[in-house]
């Protein structure tokens, strides 16, 4: 991974599967690639991956006569579906699993990881059938089904209630550094982090870090919740990802893809903080943009801010258009840039939530 | 009501709460034991019992709900979103402040006159409200309210009528009033105050309180709402100005410990205090937090009446604000000499965790 | 088995005001635990010590209800739902006080669309002639349960509150005739659940175990014209793969398989679309907690008219002691 370009990290980790809930297999190559820059590395009950870096302390990162801590966590699970039930005729039903727009699934290419991975289709009516009133309605998820070709009694042998369905998308490059997959919602928050990591090697920072990517985010944040609550840091840095402008959405609600990380601001976040890391990157020259939270993020920083007795937490977040599809697109240098951001601001914080 | 009034007047808006923060930490802090603030930035007071009894907690938040500065047009107009519940048709042609030098400025509205016919009777949508600080540029206007900066509704606290007062904030600022007069005395039992933060958002504050203190039994002291105006039904009033502080079973977010809730009512009665059920079980506030921290705490929320809550001028009986405090100082001298319902206190949950 | 359905589904506990029922499942466990206690919210806590893994079994005592929030001068009475109550479902049944007292449950004739019902336009008649006569029976702030008698028809359970006093019964079952293991259980009778999976929360705070089991009951898909569910009366107990709380941490949930499997019952997967468990609020607690579910599969659930098939409960003890002794 030392070696490894950034879109060739991102590609291998929108490759594997990790649906909320059933992270096992990334999570056993995620520890893989964090022991290769980190001291320790584990996985927990529930998937979470944490590897810790260190640095002997000094004056500046003690606190209560230990080393500060500080939690950078990014989740790698993804939305996804599930088999409901099977039908006569061999049709699967489906139930999503997080936040799936059923706009997008008609006629989708899938994947139904059973016993064996097995290619299926979700079906839709052909236009020629459909009525005026329903061409104009989008279709819900429980009048989709699932076609692989099989009958019923095959699919049974290989297929069972609770198998995940993920969307098949091939990783494409597009123009301009900018690349489209699915999952970019978050492994490019993962990608990030291993940026970070990548960056802090051989830094002198003082600080313990804690690497988390973490589980469950789209369904209950159940991965965020308890890994901060064993870890106690001093501060939590979030990454994940954000709206990425797009034709049809309001500018202040959306941020530019290549324009940098967007440094979250609003009443979740350390005020204190989140103005340190606007300073970093004002300093170190790395592109950002301010994204105005009134209230919960929609992600991590809202389990954090209240772990035990609260966490001081920062968000970084990366442009991404068409989000929780299987086109989700965004530019790589904010991805590089939001890992370096994180880097930095570690590097240089302090006891004090102050940079030096 | 010095106090009262010097309260409602800060700004402080879920996220932006130090400077009732301060207000409030240079009032008490001669009259407690230990005063911090929290990672959240709660206030958290100290008061040590004479006896060693059970710890009791009194919560109220200092945040008040507005708004947060999100964008900007490019003739110099401030673009913004709501932090907390506010029913946006309060908010065409009231006067704001932003940030905190606390630039003047109003929420804009088209003209009666230059209004479509079905324009008339729509409600305007806050994404396309902005703010007018005089700004003609938008440069000019971020440099004077910068993205991000909090934003309060402009509203002087008056007296109205001879009873009652208007002012923005009653909620929760009335409830912070009393505690802090309520913090003067000093109690058999181990007694903290927590002035949370960022209830309005979601009782973030209040989430983190519990599990710091792990107090035996807590108050949350609000203000609540109050409808009975022209226009509700009586059974939808929830509660009625000028009857007295409010009790309430359960809201949204918890189901007060009955033993409580009964300890609260007979105490008004032998004190001879008027009190009201609240009549409603909507909204909700930091008890539930409070109530679910740790291994459980034992909770209840009084409340003053406010009518017109969460609107730049909300209107609560001075009455009831009195009664309210009378009510739980009558309250906290009886849990001080009822010995066998504070052991059932003490005794109610163990949580060594 | 039935008598100790009837026993706790008669039972008065709607969420808030569980202490009738409390009382009543403590007789039943009374000296056939190592502990008994209730904590802050009112969670019935027994556990039997042992030295091997720490678990907690999990089914809430509450049931749904309303609650009186103003009473007019006439003497009828307006209420506010206590967990979720479905307008459909409370129109024309009779609600019972903790006191006995008993109402009729109507609405207001003025509605012309009957789709509008809702229930601020429904009120509760408990026969009174005016404000004063009603008072004397009814505050506002008592709560009222829907009544329902528990009665079987074959080997299908009807009753107001199956969710959750077959869950509840379930684990008096176990405790009564308790699994021979060195694990440390904690069997809890939790509060409040419908209000939010309150109780489960603060007492799995309290224990911090290393595995829990939440006993609740599911949805079926067996009824004219329902929504597709897998889940049927009469196919066993049903292991939780997911619902709206959590999602069920495959290690418990291959325990339950095993165990269903080494005992020769018959079982099911569930998945619920609506609505979560007490495994909701307990999987989050501390470092986290690997949950899992085991189901009573019931047909109409939240209405007055709860029916599940009572052989599906008696496997659902079977499979709970197996999971008790194999965890």
């Amino acid at each position: 991974m030392k070696n490894t370009k950034t879109p060739d990290i991102l590609k291998e980790l929108t490759n594997i599967s990790a649906v909320s809930g059933y992270e096992e297999l990334l999570a056993r190559r995620l520890k893989e690639i964090f022991m290769e820059f980190c001291e320790e590395a584990w996985i927990d009950k529930f998937n979470n991956v944490v590897g810790k870096m260190t640095f002997p302390a000094d004056e500046h990162r003690y606190i209560d006569g230990r080393n500060m801590k500080v939690l950078v966590m990014a989740h790698m699970d993804e939305i996804g579906l599930m088999v409901k039930s099977i039908d006569e005729k061999g049709f699967i039903r489906i139930t999503s699993v997080g936040g799936i727009d059923s706009k997008i699934l008609p006629a989708h290419e899938v994947i139904v990881h059973g016993k064996r991975d097995i290619p299926g289709i979700i079906g839709a009516k052909p236009p020629h059938l459909l009525k005026p009133e329903e061409a104009n309605k989008s279709i819900k998820i429980e009048d989709l089904a699932v076609d692989t070709g099989m009958s019923a009694e095959d699919l049974k042998k290989v297929v069972s209630i609770g198998d995940l369905i993920t969307l098949d998308c091939e990783f494409t490059e597009l123009k301009n550094g900018k690349y489209s997959a699915k999952t970019i919602d978050n492994r490019s928050g993962v990608t990030a982090l291993i940026e970070a990591m990548k960056e802090l090697t051989g830094i002198k920072h003082g600080a313990d870090v804690y690497f988390v990517a973490s589980t469950q985010e789209e369904t209950y944040l159940t991965g965020a919740i308890i890994s901060s609550y064993v870890i106690e840091p001093d501060v939590a840095i979030i990454i994940d990802a954000c709206h990425g402008n797009m034709p049809d959405t309001p500018k202040e609600e959306t941020f530019t893809l290549g324009k940098g990380t967007a440094i979250g601001i609003g009443p979740v976040l350390d005020r204190k903080l989140s103005q340190t890391v606007i300073n970093v990157a004002k300093d170190e020259n790395i592109p950002y943009q301010i994204d105005v939270e009134p209230s919960d993020t929609g992600t991590e920083a809202w389990a954090t801010q209240v772990s035990r007795a609260g966490i001081p937490t920062v968000l970084l977040s990366i442009p991404v258009r068409y989000m929780h599809t299987a086109v989700e697109t965004v530019q790589i240098d904010d991805i590089k840039n939001t890992g370096r951001l994180a880097a930095r601001f570690i590097a240089r914080l302090t006891r004090h939530m102050e940079v030096i | 009501m010095f106090l009262l009034k010097n309260l409602t007047q800060i700004d402080g808006v879920s996220g932006n709460e130090e400077k009732v923060r301060e207000y409030i930490k240079k009032e008490i802090e001669a009259v407690v034991d230990e005063i911090k603030v929290d990672k959240v930035g709660n206030l958290i007071a100290y008061k040590k019992g004479t006896g060693s009894k059970f710890k009791l907690l009194l919560s109220a938040h200092m945040d008040e709900v507005g708004f947060i500065v999100t964008g900007y047009s490019e003739d110099g107009m401030v673009k913004f979103r709501p932090v907390g519940g506010i029913d946006q048709r309060v908010l065409p042609g009231k006067r704001v402040l932003i940030g905190d030098k606390g630039v003047k400025g109003v929420i804009g509205c088209k003209p009666i006159h230059l209004q479509e016919k079905d324009e008339r009777d729509k409600t305007i949508k806050i994404k396309s409200m902005y703010i007018d600080i005089g700004c003609d540029k938008r440069d000019e206007a971020e440099k004077l309210a910068g993205l991000g900066e909090y934003i309060a509704f402009d509203s002087k606290y008056t007296e109205l009528g001879p009873d009652c007062v208007k002012a923005k904030a009653l909620d929760d600022r009335a409830g912070c009033a009393i505690i802090m007069e309520l913090l003067k005395n000093r109690y058999e039992f181990d007694l903290y105050a927590s002035f949370t933060v960022q209830e309005e958002i979601g009782l973030r504050g209040s989430e983190v309180v519990g599990y710091q203190i792990n107090p035996d039994v807590a108050f949350v002291i609000e203000g609540t709402t109050c409808s009975d105006v022209p226009g509700a039904k009586e059974h939808e009033y929830s509660t009625e100005l000028g009857k007295g502080p409010v009790i309430t079973v359960m809201d949204r977010t918890a189901y007060a410990d009955k033993e409580l809730v009964n300890f609260i009512y007979d105490t008004a009665r032998k004190h001879k205090i008027d009190v009201q059920f609240k009549k409603t079980a909507t909204g909700g506030n930091d008890a539930g937090k409070i109530q679910r921290s740790r291994c459980g705490v034992k909770v209840a929320s009084i409340s003053v009446p406010c009518r017109y809550i969460h609107s730049p001028s909300s209107v609560m009986s001075m009455k009831d604000y009195e009664g309210c405090k009378r009510l739980m100082e009558a309250v906290l001298t009886e849990l001080e000499s009822n010995n066998d319902y504070s052991l059932k206190i003490l005794n109610g949950g163990n949580c060594n965790v | 088995m039935f008598e100790t359905i009837k026993k706790l589904a008669g039972s008065f506990g709607v969420s808030g005001s569980e202490e009738q029922i409390r009382e009543v499942i403590k007789n039943e466990i009374e000296g056939k635990v190592d502990e008994i206690k209730v904590d802050a919210l009112g969670n019935l806590i027994a556990v039997k010590k042992g030295s091997g893994k720490k678990i907690m079994v999990a089914a809430h005592m509450d049931e749904i209800g309303v609650m009186a929030t103003y009473i007019d001068e006439k003497g009828f009475i307006r209420f506010s739902n206590i967990g979720w109550v479905w307008q459909y479902f409370a129109l024309g049944q009779r609600v019972m006080f903790k006191n006995g007292t008993v109402g009729a449950v109507f609405f207001e004739q003025k509605l012309k669309e009957i789709k509008n019902l809702k229930l601020s336009n429904m009120y509760i008649d408990i026969g009174a002639k005016s404000r004063e006569e009603a008072e004397k029976k009814v505050k506002i702030g008592d709560t009222a349960c829907f009544a329902g008698d528990t009665v079987m028809e074959g080997t299908m359970v009807i009753s107001k509150a199956l969710d959750d006093r077959s869950g509840c019964a379930v684990m008096v079952k176990t405790i009564q005739d308790m699994p021979d293991t060195d694990n440390e259980i904690y069997f809890v009778f939790t509060v409040q659940e419908e209000l939010g999976l309150r109780g489960a929360k603060t007492s799995a705070f309290g224990i911090m175990p290393d595995i829990a089991i939440a006993l609740d009951v599911t949805d079926t898909g067996d009824t004219p014209e329902c929504e597709l569910m897998e889940v049927k009366c009469g196919g066993g107990p049903a292991i939780k793969i997911k619902d709206r709380s959590f999602i069920a941490h495959p290690e418990v949930r291959r325990l339950m398989e095993e165990s269903a499997k080494k005992i020769g019952i018959p079982y099911q997967f569930e998945i619920m679309e609506q609505g979560g468990t007490d495994a909701g609020a307990i999987h989050v607690t501390g470092g986290g907690v690997p949950s899992g579910a085991i189901s009573i599969p019931c047909r109409y659930v939240h209405s007055p008219v709860e029916t599940a098939d009572i052989t599906d409960i008696e496997n659902c003890v079977k499979l709970l002691r197996q999971c008790l002794k194999d965890a």
